[in-house]
């Protein structure tokens, strides 16, 4: 570990000794809260095998949780879509040499960071069930997917920006020197390789759309959380249900964490030949918010 | 929208009151939480910080709605576990604001650990070798630059939890989005409605952004 080395020096003796107490301390802590909570859920009758059984029925499976995962999965899916193309738009648009469009774009660009994907996503459901835009069986899914895709587009479209900006200033010179029209500049030149700096951060982008779709909860938008209460009150048990669904999507979003992590590395190792930048998975510029400027961060 | 305003004005004020309410405690109890799982993910014992990665792991990667349901059904409703007297709101306020903590905790640990690795490594080793211990430099030396480092950081988690203190709605505690959600339900003027709430949350968090983007700025560490 890099970050435990620049802290501490390989132990000698002494500190191996104190090393071991320490090590005693937390496993013993990390044993008692467990025990804790065990007793607390098994008390309660948590543990008992008629609560856990529902989970090796195929049932349950096609009925509440199959459908729950397949709502998260979709919803995220289309408007991380739909947010990469809004974002390359405005990602593009905040560096245009016109003031007036630089300005208006990053305004909206902030706009939409500085509200609350739910505050959104309640607003568009109610004005898409106003005036019928959608039928009635993907109102919940429109909205869900809408509100993503302006938050997500607008984070993004920051992504975009630094992506952009982090490359290096010669190669902007040397196209225009040839006689590349801006366009072409875009286009051929500086969207590819940004891009590629940028394919970890979107990754870990997905992450937070696939967590944000859980707010469709709220709009009774059919999503994995929603199943799982659905489940739990079905079937009273709550506490599993809810912790099965918290263990998939775990499992899917470490996943996806560990293949941005790895694309990063991968990227980085190929980049340190050629020089250029790659935007680290969990960079701040994931959930950065308005008013903070994240270009200037390395 | 002025009529509304007018019409809901203290209505309106309390909600975003308890928005902010929500935000500041669950601030404090994430800023808390966050420093130990970061202490503990770059402590040198090896079981501490396999503690701190595998809470990161669960909570950064649950969706917070999860977390705070859980909360309110699972442990409060099935469990009974209280923590305020017996009315609903209360505990389910209470709960609210462990869940958001919980779940901010593991950005907090994680800004302040790409803090940590902002501080050179000779830093650290001049320390050691002034015969420092791990807990003097980390307190003395690497922490208080860490921080620094992290204002810019720490203002986007902050703000993010802003946003999140919304999704208690779920659990029905009375903030914004369930005050939203109700005069939806009531008056029929759905543009002016949701400019207050959109409204509101902007003169939330931009200056908050500002003022921690300022502040970076201010306290930034010359390398």
């Amino acid at each position: 570990m890099t970050s435990a080395s620049v802290l501490f020096d390989a132990p000698g003796p002494k500190a191996r000794l104190r090393n071991n107490i320490y090590t005693a301390v937390v496993v013993v802590a990390v044993l008692a809260a467990g025990y804790f909570l065990f007793r607390a859920f098994d008390q309660k009758g948590q543990f008992e095998a008629e609560k856990w059984k529902p989970f090796l029925e195929g049932d349950v499976w096609s009925t509440y949780l199959w459908p729950g995962l397949k709502g998260t999965v979709v919803a995220a899916l289309i408007s991380i879509v739909f947010a990469l193309v809004i974002g390359m738009v405005f990602g593009i648009l905040r560096l245009s040499e016109h003031r007036s469009v630089r300005l208006i774009a990053g305004a909206v660009v902030e706009f939409a960071r500085a509200i609350p994907v739910l505050i959104l996503m309640i607003f568009l459901f109610a004005l898409y069930s106003e005036y019928d835009l959608f039928k009635s069986d993907d109102l919940a899914l429109a909205a869900v997917v809408t509100a993503l895709t302006i938050y997500n587009g607008s984070v993004i479209a920051e992504i975009v920006r630094a992506g952009i900006r982090s490359l290096p200033k010669g190669q902007t010179e040397a196209a225009v020197a040839l006689g590349m029209r801006k366009n072409q500049l875009m286009r051929l030149i500086l969207l590819p390789q940004a891009i590629t700096a940028m394919l970890p951060a979107l990754i870990s982008q997905m992450v937070v759309a696939l967590k944000d779709t859980a707010l469709g909860y709220q709009i009774t938008y059919i999503e994995i959380v929603r199943s799982g209460q659905q489940l739990g009150a079905a079937e009273q048990n709550t506490i599993p249900a809810l912790i099965v669904v918290a263990i998939i999507m775990i499992a899917l979003n470490s996943t996806l964490t560990l293949v941005a992590t790895k694309l990063e590395r991968r990227l980085r190792a190929r980049k340190r030949a050629k020089g250029g930048v790659v935007l680290a998975a969990d960079s701040i510029i994931t959930d950065a918010a308005p008013g903070v400027d994240v270009v200037k961060k390395p | 929208m002025f009529d509304l305003i007018s019409e809901y004005d203290t209505k309106i004020l309390e909600a975003f009151w308890v928005t902010i309410k929500l935000t500041a405690f669950s601030a404090v109890g994430a800023l808390i939480l966050g420093t130990i799982v970061a202490a503990m993910r770059v402590s040198p014992v090896p079981v501490a910080r396999w503690v701190g990665t595998a809470y990161v792991t669960i909570f950064r990667n649950t969706p917070l709605t999860l977390i705070i349901v859980f909360c309110s059904l699972g442990l409060y409703s099935a469990l009974g576990w209280k923590l305020a007297g017996d009315s609903i709101e209360d505990n389910n306020y209470r709960w609210a604001i462990v869940g958001l903590s919980v779940y901010t905790a593991a950005f907090v640990c994680e800004s302040l650990r790409s803090g940590i690795n902002t501080v050179p490594l000779g830093q650290s080793e001049a320390g050691r070798s002034l015969g420092f211990s791990f807990t003097q430099n980390l307190r003395l030396v690497v922490l208080p630059q860490a921080f620094r480092s992290v204002i810019a950081p720490l203002g986007s988690v902050l703000i993010a939890l802003t946003k999140n203190s919304t999704i208690a709605a779920a659990i029905g505690v009375a903030e914004a989005a369930k005050l939203m959600a109700e005069m939806i339900e009531v008056e029929a003027a759905l543009l002016a409605i949701g400019a207050i709430f959109a409204l509101g949350f902007v003169i939330i968090t931009l200056p908050t952004g500002l003022l921690f983007g300022w502040l970076a700025k201010r306290y930034e560490v010359a390398r």
